[in-house]
């Protein structure tokens, strides 16, 4: 870390071409020949297919294919689970088109391919589908009821697990108090501005697969088409260009991930497709529907002594690519910044006739921070107790890191890294204005103030690919297996590579996505891009210094420990003129020049890096409310968050993270949710209907980054800064409606008409 | 169906093309004058994300059909930068202030306000005015503070 540059906020990389409109997303790309897909989806939730019959739609002039499901090969009949797998969960995987039976309103049944977009549309109007229509589950509680329509040969609980510890049973029989809820949070949904897309091709010259549109994961997906396709990995090539945001939801592997490319080598034609809105609404993965039954116990002094959870997650028709994160997650991270002696949670997965569901920034944490923050304000009420001093008593230590929680997720145990949450706390508050805002809240009615502490975890699927380069020009590229869905990934790896080889961070190039040039790589998902990513460009910078310092060294004929890289030359230290620039060690590194020398030729160095374990930022949300008690609207006065994620490699990125992060959870705690009708449609599958926050609805957000517990678990000391903004915003906005209504808050989003209805019934 | 002519000038070019009618001005933008920098994000008029300018006036280019802008004039995010490569004081202070993420938005943004920093009163440019000008865009990354921050940039460096 010579120059500074890290921790320095750089101007983005990435926006020039953004903002002159060079940039190219998936559907900007045009091939010659290129023909458009448009997905038919069920109008059905539930429904036996009893024919289907493509006829009249293949007979309109520019339809090229209608398939359905009985032409897909024998490989491809179910979309397989990337994490958090489990076999029993086998049975409720996706296919790429339904056979027999539909299970959720939006589910693919057949493919229509055509010259154009609006032909295609055309035509799948025509296809003649015969539905008999089968009762539907929609709630998660019914689904388990003996009676509930079943939606898959196993039983409506797909799967699910338990964690424990300690002697939940006896804390509770003794506890001083025990306070117990039903706490919901709705479905909602990460809608990012870009619908997904995809163009697939077949290389005529090389016969090489080329699926452009990658994201989130692209070396993963191949591996998992490729499975599908059953065609070799290295015979097909995924390319990520500029993506529209992602937040979980988009670049996991969705029946169109395996439909596009199919098509294109089976027509051998370049086939495209754009998802639209009301398409991207009813097919791409929801989030966070889940509903806890949910308790704590407590000694007489407040003392938190055991914490009892059984909840389920609401997945919808089927297991995609997450299998059971989202509630892994729930459980894993339920306990939070506090001490607990016993811990118990039963967690189903439960499937319903909905839209299947996946992750959604800060997935299961978002949940979590709700119930277990919520619930806590409650038992503060009971024992007429601040509710931040009820916190304070029960926070881990920062001496008592790293902290075993005893909880795990996917088999391994939680433990938390570094933290002063005590600080935190203090800091947080003092940032928002604590006392201040008691006031403010005491001179009027219907106003309300509340906090959330979470602890995040990030850094999850614990390894990166970087390669690092210096080329013939004396530059610097960078070649990452991380991912971008517009968060800044070049930006932030350039300045760990500047900072790390000494040279300008104009001169640096970052590359990723694409997995001809990449050999292998995770992608950006669960805040990794920049920590286990940014690791690996460290780990490949540091060695490619050394190199470069050992050949200027037999160069200059000076030791490599008398030698330092600025810029773009290797000068000797304290005689700045005896130097060698980057281009000409390129030249003394070639093949040619290596023979006969000990050297390897070359300038590239490879590394993976290979983290032990995730990391833990850690934050607090603080929300100041007013209520419209006419209308029942919630006006945010004053929205603070404050974070410590160890190192911030880039403030202000960061705080982009945080704010806009802050943004998504809060609408999510007041405007957005998924609703449907009885019979199983989504009745808010638009932008009309569902409510993404506009520039006034979302709220200013104050953001405070600390860096009072760097990690040992990586060489830049920075833990994810992704998440945070989210983790606890639907947790600081109920409890300061609660606090606003003298009411319990039970259930997100908190929409006017339920806080007309609190309103009314309120008073706890 | 019936095809029609249509002539539309885009950015200071006239593309004269035969469209069925229902092509949308969008489409039309993006597939017949291949200017991809205006971007659709709901094809219903919402997110704000296909805003071009209509001689002048910033309009939804997906609630348009082409051949109802024959004989108008476009002007689309790809004309905002000089030919020289400068950026627009807006593109610029969008740069500056980090007010794009995933920049699938940006041009509809762009596109939205630059008639309003041009003629907005620099003195009347509190939060309240430019998010209430805002309010038509949809972005998902940035929660829109700094968009808040880069139009008053902007609007400094343009009145001053």
């Amino acid at each position: 870390m010579r120059k500074g540059v890290i921790g320095t906020s750089l101007p983005r990389k990435e926006d020039v071409p953004l903002l002159t409109g060079a940039a190219r997303f998936a559907g900007d790309v045009q091939r010659p020949g290129m023909l458009h897909a448009h997905i038919l989806r069920s109008p059905f939730a539930h429904a036996r297919l009893l024919s289907l019959n493509a006829g009249p739609a293949l007979e309109l002039p520019g339809v090229h294919a209608v398939l359905t499901q009985e032409d897909l090969p024998p490989a491809a009949r179910a979309i397989p689970m990337r994490m958090f797998a489990q076999q029993d969960l086998e049975g409720y995987l996706q296919p790429p088109l339904a056979g027999g039976v539909v299970r959720y309103s939006g589910e693919p049944v057949a493919m229509v391919v055509a010259d154009s977009r609006y032909e295609a549309e055309d035509a799948a109007e025509l296809v003649e589908v015969d539905y008999s229509e089968l009762p539907v589950v929609l709630r998660p509680d019914e689904a388990l009821e003996e009676e509930a329509p079943r939606l898959h040969t196993g039983p409506n609980r797909a799967g699910g697990f338990r964690i424990e510890f300690g002697d939940v049973d006896r804390a509770f029989a003794e506890a001083h108090l025990v306070v117990e809820e039903r706490l919901e949070v709705g479905r909602h949904a990460a809608v990012p501005l870009e619908t997904r897309g995809l163009v697939a091709e077949v290389d005529e010259l090389t016969g090489m697969l080329v699926v452009y549109g990658a994201a989130k994961i692209p070396h993963v997906n191949r591996r998992i088409l490729a499975r599908l396709l059953d065609r070799p990995e290295e015979r097909i090539r995924l390319v990520e260009l500029n993506v529209g945001g992602g937040f979980g939801a988009r670049g996991e592997f969705y029946p169109e991930d395996f439909l596009i490319p199919f098509c294109a080598l089976r027509l051998r034609r370049p086939v495209a497709w754009v998802e639209d809105r009301e398409e991207h609404m009813r097919a791409c993965n929801h989030s966070r529907e889940q509903v806890h039954d949910v308790a704590i116990a407590l000694a007489k002094d407040g003392r938190f002594l055991a914490l009892r959870d059984r909840f389920l997650n609401n997945t919808g028709a089927y297991i995609r690519t997450h299998g059971l994160v989202v509630p892994g997650m729930t459980a894993a991270l339920l306990p939070g910044p506090y001490r607990w002696s016993a811990y118990r949670c039963d967690a189903s997965q439960v499937v319903t006739n909905k839209t299947p569901a996946g992750t959604y920034r800060a997935p299961g944490r978002y949940e979590a921070n709700f119930v277990r923050e919520r619930l806590i304000d409650v038992a503060a009420h009971r024992l007429r107790l601040d509710p931040v001093e009820l916190r304070r008593r029960n926070l881990i230590a920062r001496d008592d890191m790293p902290y075993p929680t005893g909880t795990h997720t996917d088999g391994h145990p939680v433990v938390y890294d570094s933290g002063d949450y005590a600080l935190l706390l203090e800091k947080g508050l003092a940032r928002f204005g604590w006392e201040e805002m008691r006031r403010w809240r005491d001179s009027a009615p219907h106003r309300g103030i509340g906090v959330g502490f979470f602890v995040e975890k990030s850094g999850i699927a614990r390894w990166e690919y970087a390669r690092v380069e210096v080329t013939n020009r004396g530059e610097t590229h960078v070649y990452s297996g991380g991912a971008s869905l517009g968060q800044g990934l070049e930006t932030v790896l350039a300045q760990v590579a500047a900072d790390t080889l000494g040279v300008r961070y104009d001169d640096v190039s970052v590359f990723h996505g694409d997995t001809a040039t990449i050999p292998d790589g995770m992608g950006a998902f669960g805040s990794r891009a920049a920590t286990l990513g940014g690791s690996a460009v460290l780990r490949g910078a540091t060695r490619l210094r050394e190199r470069l310092l050992e050949l200027a060294a037999d160069e200059l004929e000076i030791a490599p420990e008398d030698l330092d890289l600025v810029d773009d030359a290797v000068i000797a230290r304290g005689a700045p003129a005896t130097r060698v620039s980057l281009s000409a060690l390129f030249e003394l590194a070639r093949p040619a020049r290596a023979l006969g020398s000990n050297t390897q030729p070359g300038l590239s160095e490879e590394a993976y890096f290979l983290s032990e374990d995730m990391t833990f930022p850690y934050g607090l949300h603080c929300a100041a409310v007013e209520i419209d008690a006419e209308t029942g609207g919630v006006a945010i006065e004053r929205y603070t968050v404050a974070y410590d994620l160890g190192r911030a490699i880039n403030p202000q990125l960061v705080e982009g993270q945080v704010v806009g992060g802050a943004a998504q959870g809060v609408a999510g705690a007041l405007l957005e949710e998924l609703a449907y009708d009885e019979g199983g449609q989504l009745v808010a599958g638009s932008f009309m209907d569902y409510l993404l926050p506009t520039a006034g609805e979302a709220p200013f957000v104050d953001v405070l980054i600390t860096e009072d517990a760097p990690t040992s678990r990586n060489p830049l000391g920075a833990k994810g800064a992704g998440e945070g903004g989210t983790a606890a915003a639907g947790a600081a906005i109920a409890n300061a409606v609660a606090d606003a209504l003298a009411a319990e808050p039970t259930r997100l989003p908190i929409t006017p008409e339920r806080v007309l209805t609190l309103a009314r019934e309120g008073a706890r | 169906m019936t095809r029609r002519e249509v002539s539309i000038e885009i950015n200071g070019e006239v593309f004269e093309r035969t469209v069925e009618p229902r092509l949308l001005l969008s489409d039309f933008i993006r597939h017949e004058a291949r200017l991809t920098g205006t971007h659709v994000g709901c094809e219903h008029g919402v997110c704000g994300a296909c805003t071009v300018q209509l001689d002048g006036e910033p309009v939804r280019s997906c609630l348009l059909f082409a051949v109802q802008a024959t004989g108008h004039s476009i002007r689309t995010v790809e004309a905002m930068a000089a030919l020289d490569g400068t950026l627009h004081p807006l593109q610029q202070a969008f740069h500056e202030t980090h007010a794009l993420q995933c920049g699938f938005c940006t041009p509809g943004f762009l596109m939205t306000l630059e008639p309003f920093v041009r003629d907005a009163e620099p003195a009347q440019l509190d939060d309240r005015t430019i998010r209430s000008a805002l309010a038509g865009n949809l972005c998902r990354c940035t929660g829109y503070q700094n968009i808040v921050t880069a139009v008053k940039l902007a609007a400094e460096r343009t009145h001053a």
